[in-house]
């Protein structure tokens, strides 16, 4: 619905050309924003996995009371506005911020760094407001998991770090793949956090979309590349899901 | 011997997973606890730790209209477009539920469509669109657009209910006399209210929270909140924003609440 929204948009401001794509694919700039972007959801992504799952791990085993209590730190961040979350990094990353002062205080670096308007930044923050979409999936998958398995395994010689690998992640990936997909679309489409904490200097593709619609009145463009942004991230998206998929007959076989 | 092997490898995964959880935790938690402390502070940059306690920017807040008036467009628009939501997504739900049909999978997927596509170019689309219908922005419009978006939280969270629901408590409404209307309000709305509650605030949040859409539908006399908080971050930090941000904190932090004793809110997400 929405593709076709977005196409059907151009011929009604001036004929059906697919100019304005191969105006996109034909300067480098605009595919490595693309590129930057769709890299950007990754590492996000990843951040999201090695800190999230921890916690759904030990969600998992905690009482039925301490459950709620972490849920509820999880969800906190993602029902707070977005707005409000990434003014908070801001505090924290500025030139005067907490990480600058400490590092500053412990005689780590000489001047304050700049953590602000760098991908570094972004991704740090995108991985905190985006965490809970990893972190829920997962714990939902844990919880639901036969723990006798984990015990047939130790059981069975195999150590703690032994059966994690080999028994519990396998088990829960069907929950990691769709905690990874909602947490990659959230990132590489998340407006704020990518222009508030990127500045204008780091170029990702909704910010693109925006420039090109609102401040150079290229609607069509904006269009085509709205389209290209699209398809590439449903591309990222259907990949994932097969990956899931596959996972999924594996935990049922 | 070799139980303290193994008793050292247990301790070490679970050191290694406690530490990242604890990191993780503290990432998760400390943004909104530094917003709340640096809104207090008495000076007119925005340091950490704050100079000084004084309540000077949470005084100021009233007289920032342009602000009220952005947070009362946001609490309307999100107000319609729970209410909305919500009655669209719980009809949609029962109509998903009970179909096994194609089409009942297809349009599930189509209304969950927004959680994954990039909500920027469902904007932009949405403004391309009513420019052709020869709209202006407004706040029905506005709130057609949050519709769009928010509607998959009601939907996802009450089919999740749904499929809890055991279907021999609808057969025996039926055989009891109950009409079909009086079997949905008596029995299934109650069974799946919870899961509607859920769904409803985390609608609220979502629409009360939106950029990409407003940023496309709203102009001056339609200004919501984030959009202008947005702005003014991008312009010029100032303290009211920190003020701003503690009242979202902590209005927040109520709800939620509210949500976990009424609607169970941390079962409902899992």
């Amino acid at each position: 619905m929405l593709v076709w929204l977005s196409l059907h948009a151009e011929p009604q401001l001036e004929t059906l050309t697919p100019a304005h794509y191969l105006a996109f694919f034909g300067d480098r700039f605009h595919y490595s924003i693309l590129w930057d972007t769709l890299l950007l959801g990754a590492k996000a992504t990843l951040v999201c996995l090695v800190f999230g799952y921890p916690i759904a791990w030990i969600c998992v085993r905690a009482s039925a009371r301490w459950q709620s209590v972490l849920v509820f730190l999880v969800v906190l961040p993602i029902l707070t506005s977005v707005v409000v979350r990434t003014f908070a990094w801001i505090v924290i990353l500025g030139r005067q911020g907490i990480v600058n002062q400490a590092a500053l205080a412990l005689g780590l670096v000489d001047e304050p760094v700049r953590l602000l308007f760098t991908e570094a930044g972004v991704v740090m923050v995108l991985a905190q407001v985006q965490m809970p979409l990893m972190v829920l999936p997962i714990l939902a998958v844990l919880s639901r998991a036969d723990p006798n398995l984990a015990d047939a395994s130790k059981a069975l010689g195999a150590g703690e770090w032994r059966t994690f690998w080999r028994v519990t992640l396998p088990l829960s990936l069907p929950g990691v793949i769709a905690g990874s997909i909602l947490t990659y679309a959230a990132c590489v489409t998340a407006f704020v956090t990518q222009t508030l904490i990127g500045g204008a200097r780091l170029i990702y593709m909704p910010l693109h979309i925006y420039s090109q619609a609102v401040g150079a009145n290229n609607w069509p463009f904006a269009a085509a590349i709205s389209v290209v942004f699209m398809l590439a991230v449903l591309v990222v998206v259907y990949a994932l899901e097969r990956a899931g998929r596959a996972s999924r007959s594996y935990v049922h076989a | 011997m070799r139980s303290r092997a193994f008793d050292w490898e247990s301790a070490s995964l679970r050191a290694v997973f406690g530490a990242l959880a604890a990191v993780a935790v503290v990432f998760l938690v400390a943004p909104s606890v530094i917003v709340i402390l640096t809104s207090f502070t008495a000076s007119y940059s925005l340091k950490f730790p704050p100079e000084g306690f004084s309540l000077r920017w949470y005084a100021e807040l009233a007289e920032a209209y342009q602000m009220q008036r952005a947070a009362w467009n946001s609490l309307i628009v999100a107000f319609w477009t729970t209410a909305i939501s919500v009655v669209l997504g719980t009809a949609g739900a029962l109509g998903i539920a009970r179909s096994r049909a194609v089409w009942a999978r297809a349009c599930e997927v189509l209304f969950m469509s927004p959680l994954i596509l990039p909500a920027l170019a469902f904007g932009f689309a949405a403004l391309v669109y009513i420019h052709l219908l020869g709209l202006r922005p407004s706040i029905p419009l506005l709130v057609l657009g949050h519709v769009v978006v928010c509607v998959p939280f009601v939907l996802r969270t009450t089919l999740a209910a749904l499929t809890q629901l055991d279907p021999g408590l609808l057969d025996a409404s039926y055989s009891l006399g109950a009409g079909g209307w009086m079997t949905f309000r008596r029995v299934t709305l109650p069974l799946i209210g919870r899961g509607v509650g859920a769904g409803a605030f985390l609608c609220f949040m979502a629409s009360f929270d939106n950029v990409p859409v407003s940023l496309f539908l709203a102009d001056e006399r339609t200004e919501v909140l984030p959009i202008h908080l947005w702005q003014q971050i991008e312009t010029n930090l100032d303290v009211r924003t920190a003020a701003v941000s503690g009242l979202i904190v902590v209005a927040t932090l109520a709800l939620m609440v509210a949500a976990e004793k009424l609607a169970g809110l941390t079962r409902q997400l899992r």
